[in-house]
This record gives C-alpha cells, sequence and structure tokens, in this order.
C-alpha cells in the first residue's frame, strides 16, 4: 500500500512484521500533534468509541466493564504506536487480547470492527479539530492514515494466527486421544492404528509409540492395521519406520491384521515381509508376544 | 582421550558423552577397541543415552565399533537411544542394520547375559570344536 | 527499533567441531522458539548432515539459522551454502543417499525427510545452497 503525497512518507508494507515506520521531520511534528490531541481528549474519545461498538452490537460476549476495560488498553496502544512508530507492544497486547477472548467466543469480524470503528472515530475528531484549515487536515491525515491502516492490519491479523494456532492446538490434542498406546502386559504394548493416516497424524502415532516403549519398558510391541482405512506407499513407509525405530529401543515388533490383500500391496510396494514379523490376527499376534516374551499360554480348562 | 568405561563382569560399559567430534569419536572407538583387547571383555555395552543427535556419521561409526568388537570375539549391545533420536535416525535412513539395541543397561546386560550363556551352551554341545 | 534479527545466528563451517557447534546452536533456536524436543532433534540433526556435507565435500561454507514466519504460522530455517565444486546432476543426489551407512551420497533425501521445506540450488564449480524450514504445528 503506498501513499504519494509532499510529505515524503515512505510506504507501509502491509506486512505487520515488516519494520517500523521511517518518518520525515514534517511527519514526526504532525503526528506529535496529533498524539497530543488523542491523548488530550482520550476520556471522550474512548467513550464515543464504546458507545459505537455497543451500537454495532460487536463484543457482545463480554460485558461493559470487560469492553471498557479492553477498550482503554487498545486506545492506549494505538496512541502508544502513534507516538513511537513501534509495533511489538501493538503485537504482543494483540496475541494476548486474542489469547484472552478467543475462549469468550470473539469472533474476528468484532475484533476487526472495532479496530475500524476506533480509526473512524479518531479520524472524525480530526476532522472536527482541523475544518477550519483545510490543508493542515489534509497533512495530518497523511500523517494518519497509513499508521492506523497498519494499526488494524496488526490487530487483525495477530488475531487470525492466534485462532488458528489455537484450532491447530485442539486438532492435535483430539489426535492424541485418538491413538492410545496400551499396555497389555509387562514389558507388551498394543498400539491399534485406525482410520486415515496422514503424515501428521503418523508421526504422532510413532511418537507416543517410542515414548510408550521407553515409559513401560516394553521388550515387544503389537502393531494392529486392522483399522487402517487404505494401505498406500506412504503409510507403508511409517509402518516400516515405526518398526524400526521401536528396534533401536530395543522392542520388537509384530505387525497383525494383514489381509491378504494388503501383503500383496505391501509387497509390491517393495516393503520386505520377509524381514517384517506380521500375524494374521490382533489375538494370534498377541500370543506371539506372549512367547517372546516367555510367557506359558496355558489353556483353561472348559468348566464343567 | 579419557574414555568412560567401567567393567561390569565379563563385560564393559562404554559411555559416548554429548557433543563429541568427529575426530573425538574416532578416537573414542580407537580407544575402547584397546580397552576391549586388553581386557579381553566377552561382550560391550555402548550407552548413547547422552547423545541428543545421531547423524551419519555417528551411526557408522558406531556400527564399525560393533563390527571390530565382533572380530575381536566378542559381543556389541546398543543402549539408550532416545525415542526422539530415534524417530530422527529412521527418517535418515539410519536402522543400524546388524547391531543388537536394547533399551537401556540393564535390557543390555540382559541381552549379553543370554548371548553369553547361548555361547557356552552351544559349545558344551559340541565337543571337540575349539 | 524492533529486534527483528537479533536472533540469526551463523556458524562458519571448515572442521568437524563446528557441526557439533553448529548443531547446538540450531537446537538452543528451535527450544527458543518453543519446537517441541521432537522436533527440536529433527532440526539439530538436518542441521548436523548440510554441515557435514560442507566439510566432506566443500571444505568451508556457512551455516545460517533463524527464525521465520509464513502465512499463518511460525517456523525456522537453514541455509547452508558453500563455495564447493557444486553438484553435478542434483535429481541424481535426491535420490541416491538413502543409505545405512550414510557413506553414499550427500544424504539429501533424508534431510529432506527431516523437513517441512526443502530446497537446493547447485551450479558445477559455483557451489551448493540448501535451504530447509520445518514450521511449528
Amino acid at each position: 500500500m503506498q501513499r504519494k503525497n509532499d510529505s515524503g512518507i515512505e510506504a507501509i508494507s502491509q506486512n505487520p512484521v515488516a519494520e517500523p515506520i521511517t518518518r520525515s521531520e514534517p511527519t514526526t511534528l504532525l503526528l506529535r500533534e496529533l498524539v497530543g490531541h488523542l491523548r488530550q481528549h482520550r476520556t471522550q474519545l474512548r467513550e464515543d468509541w464504546v458507545s459505537r461498538i455497543t451500537e454495532a452490537q460487536l463484543l457482545t460476549a463480554m460485558t461493559k466493564e470487560e469492553i471498557f476495560a479492553e477498550a482503554t488498553s487498545v486506545y492506549d496502544s494505538y496512541v502508544e504506536v502513534l507516538q513511537t512508530g513501534t509495533f511489538e507492544a501493538l503485537q504482543t497486547y494483540a496475541r494476548n487480547l486474542s489469547e484472552r477472548i478467543i475462549p469468550r467466543g470473539v469472533e474476528t469480524h468484532e475484533v476487526v470492527g472495532i479496530v475500524l470503528l476506533l480509526r473512524d472515530v479518531l479520524a472524525r475528531s480530526l476532522f472536527a479539530k482541523y475544518q477550519a484549515d483545510f490543508e493542515k487536515l489534509n497533512r495530518i491525515l497523511d500523517a494518519y492514515e497509513p499508521a492506523a491502516n497498519r494499526i488494524a492490519n496488526t490487530v487483525a491479523v495477530g488475531f487470525v494466527q492466534e485462532r488458528e494456532r489455537v484450532i491447530r492446538q485442539q486438532q492435535e490434542a483430539i489426535r492424541e486421544l485418538s491413538t492410545p498406546v496400551l499396555q497389555v502386559r509387562e514389558r507388551l504394548l498394543i498400539l491399534p492404528i485406525i482410520g486415515v493416516i496422514d503424515p501428521q497424524r503418523a508421526r504422532q502415532l510413532t511418537e507416543q509409540l517410542l515414548r510408550g516403549i521407553r515409559t513401560n519398558r516394553a521388550k515387544v510391541v503389537v502393531i494392529d492395521i486392522t483399522g487402517v482405512a487404505a494401505m498406500d506407499a506412504t503409510v507403508a513407509n511409517h509402518l516400516v519406520q515405526t518398526v524400526e525405530a521401536s528396534r533401536l529401543l530395543g522392542a520388537s515388533s509384530i505387525v497383525t491384521g494383514l489381509s491378504p490383500e494388503i501383503a500383496q500391496t505391501l509387497v509390491n510396494i517393495g516393503v520386505d515381509l520377509g524381514k517384517m514379523n506380521t500375524v494374521g490376527d490382533l489375538q494370534g499376534g498377541i500370543e506371539q508376544a506372549e512367547r517372546l516374551l516367555g510367557y506359558k499360554v496355558v489353556q483353561l480348562a472348559e468348566a464343567s | 582421550m579419557e574414555v568412560p568405561i567401567l567393567k561390569q563382569g565379563s563385560f564393559l560399559i562404554a559411555t559416548v558423552q554429548a557433543a563429541l567430534s568427529d575426530v573425538d569419536l574416532l578416537q573414542f572407538r580407537s580407544a575402547l577397541i584397546q580397552y576391549v583387547v586388553r581386557s579381553r571383555s566377552q561382550g560391550v555395552i555402548l550407552d548413547v543415552t547422552d547423545l541428543d543427535v545421531m547423524d551419519s556419521f555417528a551411526s557408522r561409526t558406531i556400527r564399525e565399533i560393533a563390527q571390530m568388537i565382533r572380530l575381536r570375539g566378542a559381543e556389541t549391545v546398543i543402549v539408550g537411544i532416545q525415542p526422539e533420536v530415534a524417530f530422527a535416525m529412521v527418517q535418515l535412513g539410519l536402522t543400524m542394520e546388524g547391531v543388537a539395541t536394547a533399551l537401556d543397561l540393564d535390557e543390555g546386560l540382559e541381552y549379553l547375559n543370554q548371548k553369553s550363556k547361548a555361547a557356552t551352551s552351544r559349545e558344551s554341545h559340541e565337543p571337540g570344536r575349539g | 527499533m524492533g529486534d527483528i534479527l537479533v536472533d540469526e545466528i551463523r556458524v562458519l563451517i571448515t572442521s568437524d567441531q563446528d557441526i557439533v557447534a553448529a548443531r547446538q546452536q540450531g537446537r538452543a533456536l528451535a527450544v527458543k522458539l518453543e519446537f517441541s524436543p521432537g522436533d527440536s532433534t529433527l532440526i539439530a540433526t538436518a542441521i548436523s548432515e548440510l554441515a557435514r556435507n560442507i566439510v566432506s565435500y566443500a571444505r568451508r561454507g556457512e551455516i545460517c539459522i533463524r527464525p521465520t514466519q509464513n502465512s499463518d504460522r511460525p517456523g525456522i530455517v537453514i541455509v547452508a551454502s558453500d563455495d564447493g565444486p557444486g553438484i553435478r546432476d542434483i535429481r541424481q543426489a535426491m535420490r541416491d543417499g538413502f543409505s545405512t551407512s550414510g557413506s553414499l551420497g550427500l544424504g539429501l533425501p533424508g534431510v529432506r525427510r527431516l523437513m517441512d521445506d526443502f530446497e537446493i540450488v547447485s551450479e558445477q564449480g559455483k557451489g551448493t545452497t540448501v535451504t530447509v524450514k520445518k514450521w511449528k504445528p
């Protein structure tokens, strides 16, 4: 975004992470005057802003007191950015604010909305103040607008990034819950793999299994793939890697649940089934594991 | 170089420290082999618990250590590979094929004991073989 | 003023000891950027392999490690550059290297598996630059 003008203000990048605004002398003076005005009329302008927020029915998830408290912080950060030209404090504040309000159900359009309202409230007050001096008003707006737009951008982007981070965290948590590593006997772990295995999930499965091997001091792991939705080269590779990594921790693996079709797929892909210990079904796999561990499998006599 | 080696019965426990440069690791290898020869050890536990990264050179050197020890009539078992390190290793394709691995010192000792028992019972069942 | 470039790490690579230094500093930055222990190990391992290539094939080069950002998440970027002989056939190099001994090839496919993004520029006689990135989940 670029403003061509005579006061020599540099182009402001759309990326909030870029460097602070470089200013020329007259711009600095104008901004100083602007900041002075905003500070002087703080109470009034903040009140105007809050009532416009309420009018627009934004931040309905928050109480009046909360809105007022956040409005105060945003206002002061806003003015601070105009004064110093550095955005770090604002970015940090935007992240903190987002962390607080996202769990409350505040949405992106609300956050963008309130910042734009503040921009408007402040712009209007500048119009009012400098209406007699059109030329000066223009110069003040030339100084104000790029900064105000970048502030809106920074806050909005900060909010969206925080939201996306939260969503990813939740997805990760869901994946953790849905991939249990089960200890069924001493030194024996079972990893049932169910559903679709994307690379991230495969990664998580392997990491959980390896941590489980260490925690439980497992010597044998039974990896059951009966429930795997689709076996392709990627999934096969993950499986092989899991078996290899388990061995590095001293655990041998038994892969169960291979249908003849899946076995054929693996062979076609180039997996050396001779190197992998495979058993048809989970029960058979567990029995084999018990034999490996030295348990005696005893048939109990039928109750008469 | 100073190589941390403990004697445990007829076995040795050698600890690989973190942050060894390539040259350090080669010196470690050479010192360890000399020790194995001098002590006529039957087995070596190579403890890599401290290694926070196992790259291609470390992996190759450790495999070479195992081979050299085998040439001197002893067994090697690697213990203490961390889960994160194991994961990174298989991504790089470093599977340590041909080298025995165990979870920790206890498991490593049990492995060497079993191996040594098996070797003894083979000898006793095959009289006349030197 | 913003302290944006403070976290950049540059390590000159000329010896095997530099390999250790580069990966230790890389891990430290990854931990500082709050990567998981698993990811930090992948990053440190990738740095080790890239630095190793420089020592083995180019004798001299540089590893640069710094934070980065894409449209929605932060990450870490590693740039391994050298003025060495360059790679004659990049496609071949990207096929080789799945070696258990680590003695064949440059291990570049392995480095690619460790990281999320992988880019290589190499010209015979001019040198090689490998750029890899990992993103926070």
